[in-house]
């Protein structure tokens, strides 16, 4: 296999004006040696080889590019695919990165690796691919997720890993994340930290892409064996920090014959309840955990806190690279409320037997709004980033709590 | 007073210079002042903390100072407006001690401004590498504001060669790689790294993080002109004990004779 290369970032890591290095400077050399090694591995056949064994042996690639009958009957409209990334060892997108992270990290002999988590996710793929290397692991997570994902936190124990609660801030992802940098600069010469989507300092955005990419390169080839072209008209992708929807953008973002490409943003409550995650739809250039990127915060400059139903959402930044996108008009990012995923939970579980993680039922949900208004011979593809076991509780106890306050006394004959 | 006649005045007397800590709003808008008052005597140059929702290069100390200012309600203004109170009081330098995006979300020329016109004498610029963004290093010059940027153990020759340039009030050289905050004693090696950075810059070297104590300003004051002390402080003001004990303590470890 190959890992592509794409015409961003520059050699100082920006795309743009976004991107860029700004953390302190202790980092700095240990920033330039990663980047070093980063892009000696990106072409050792040795390396590639073993990423290939284990993105095939271990996580089950490649993942399935599944038409969506039902959901395309009952839209009516464009032809939907979904990309099965919910089929992945640890249910989600995420070890494609965290996995190629990690054998970095065991090849340039470190020991120790660091992450943050926000719902679990990434930490729990961190602690698997930990736990495969031999690597010490351990994960920050803010203290308020940690009480909200106690499963989350006991599989990673059970994986080995150590998770450390973060009570400072908001004492969520965006607090574990300051936590993490700083213990990376206290243990930056035996310790590797792997971010856990397309955010941070260079080279991060930059390798956690090419890692992710694998998604967008295998749509082109399985599209091309089931509707003989290897181009969609759109490809739909839920955007948090981002890196599920960079894996799907980033391959056709640079091609002439581009499709629509349409990240999705946690809107939460709406644009005007100011409770959402709206970082591209609402925020401002800013610098926030080493990278210039579209960013909520005050006219003080002083961080936002974002909100949405999915955790995995609910982060006040995005990467540089959509930030890029965005500004360039090569991608467009629509927003999508808690309520509006919740039906879109419901309706890919109800069609076709799949529960959607909770962010990628936003992706679901805005491809119900644009199907309908496309012709029968285009096609869509949705990212389906994750799985939505790990969300059915909190579904559980949302509908519930909605039918207690909605339907009081009454039997409530809607199940989720 | 000039920033160079500060540490110069020190060396005079024997010592190091010392550059206190004390952050806008906290522990409120009137004990700063206060906290300010009480320092005021013991310092050669003034570091004053802007409080910031994510600040990541602070240990937990600074984190706590910072989250109860915000809470108090500190603005950006009110850090301004104490910034012109601690001016009326003093012709020391004044550093104020800022992450970036504060800098990016006013506007950088209108924050130097501000700054400027508030009484600073210099921003030292915890998250921003200068060559990350020359072209706003030199509007801050262009407002009459001098930087100060961070070397760290880590940082090699190349990135002295790079940093150093850029320092225009003193080099902040952090004592150890890891966040602010005290400890019991310093790594070997500072003044080797202090006379690396030596020798791509004239303006005076301090050494931050971790000096808390008579011994940890010893071993500043053996490699560099001047020591930071930010965090000891504020946790002696947590735990409701004076803190003309601590900062005597630092200043006695800064008299070279005394600690040769």
């Amino acid at each position: 296999m190959q890992l592509p290369s794409y015409p961003l970032p520059d050699p100082r890591g920006r795309y743009g004006d976004f991107g860029g290095r700004y953390v302190p400077e202790t980092l700095i050399p240990a920033l330039e040696e990663l980047t070093a090694a980063y892009l000696h591995f990106k072409h050792d056949p040795d390396f590639l080889e073993e990423y290939e064994y284990y993105l095939r042996e271990y996580v089950g690639r490649p993942t399935p590019l599944y038409f969506a009958e039902n959901l395309t009957r009952h839209l009516g409209g464009a032809r939907i695919y979904l990309k099965r990334e919910d089929l992945n060892h640890t249910g989600a997108h995420k070890i494609n990165n965290t996995l190629g992270q990690a054998l970095i990290a065991k090849r340039m002999g470190k020991k120790r690796v660091i992450a943050e988590t926000g719902a679990g996710q990434h930490g729990v793929s961190v602690a698997t691919v930990a736990a495969l290397m031999g690597l010490e692991c351990v994960v920050y997570q803010g203290a308020e997720d940690v009480r909200r994902q106690a499963l989350n936190v006991f599989r990673m124990r059970l994986l080995g890993a150590e998770v450390r609660a973060v009570e400072s801030g908001t004492k969520t992802l965006k607090d574990a994340t300051n936590e993490a940098i700083r213990d990376w600069v206290t243990h930056v010469r035996e310790s590797f930290y792997i971010i856990g989507s397309v955010v941070g300092p260079h080279p991060y955005p930059a390798m956690a892409r090419d890692f992710q990419s694998i998604v967008g390169e295998e749509i082109k080839q399985q599209l091309l064996a089931k509707e003989g072209r290897a181009t969609p008209d759109a490809v739909i992708a839920c955007v948090g920090g981002g890196s599920n929807a960079i894996g799907v953008f980033a391959p056709f973002a640079y091609q002439e014959d581009r499709p629509r490409l349409i990240g999705v943003e946690a809107a939460g409550h709406g644009l005007t309840s100011g409770m959402h995650a709206l970082s591209i739809g609402a925020g401002r250039k800013g610098v926030l955990h080493g990278a210039m990127m579209y960013l909520l915060y005050d006219e003080d400059g002083q961080i936002q806190p974002a909100h949405s139903v999915s955790a995995g959402l609910d982060y006040p930044g995005v990467g540089p690279e959509h930030s890029y996108y965005a500004e360039q008009g090569i991608a467009e990012y629509v927003g999508i409320t808690d309520d509006e995923a919740l039906e879109g939970f419901k309706l890919l579980s109800r069609l076709e037997g799949i529960l959607p993680a909770l962010e990628s039922a936003h992706a679901i949900a805005y491809a119900a709004k644009l199907a309908p208004e496309m012709d029968p011979e285009q096609l869509i593809v949705i990212n389906l980033s994750g799985r939505g076991d790990k969300d059915v509780v909190e579904v559980m106890r949302i509908l519930e709590e909605r039918r207690g306050s909605r339907l009081e006394g009454q039997v409530p004959q809607e199940v989720a | 007073m000039t920033t160079r006649e500060a540490f110069e005045r020190a060396a005079a007397e024997g010592r190091a210079a010392l550059i206190p800590y004390v952050m806008a709003g906290y522990p409120d808008a009137a004990g700063a002042l206060e906290l300010v008052r009480r320092v005021l005597p013991f310092a050669d140059v003034l570091e004053i903390g802007l409080p910031y929702s994510d600040p990541l290069g602070d240990g937990p100390v600074i984190q706590r100072a910072s989250e109860r200012a915000l809470r108090q309600g500190t603005r950006l203004k009110d850090v301004l407006e104490f910034v012109r109170q601690v001016r009326a009081l003093t012709d020391k330098p004044l550093f104020v001690m800022t992450y970036i995006n504060p800098v990016i979300a006013t506007g950088p020329e209108r924050f130097f401004e501000a700054f400027r016109n508030a009484g600073a004498t210099g921003l030292i610029l915890p998250d921003l590498p200068p060559d990350e963004d020359p072209a706003l290093v030199a509007k801050a010059h262009a407002a009459g504001l001098e930087t100060t940027f961070l070397l760290a153990p880590t940082s090699t020759d190349a990135r002295i060669g790079v940093v150093a340039p850029f320092c225009t009030g003193f080099v902040y050289t952090v004592s150890v790689t890891g966040v602010t905050g005290a400890r019991d004693r310093l790594p070997e090696g500072l003044p080797e790294l202090v006379q690396r950075i030596k020798q791509h810059t004239g303006v005076p070297v301090a050494i931050g993080f971790g000096i808390s104590s008579r011994s940890t300003a010893a071993q500043a004051a053996r490699a560099a002109d001047g020591a930071v002390i930010a965090s000891a402080l504020i946790r002696a003001h947590e735990e409701g004990r004076p803190i003309e004990p601590v900062l005597e303590e630092v200043r006695l470890g800064l008299f070279r004779q005394v600690s040769a």
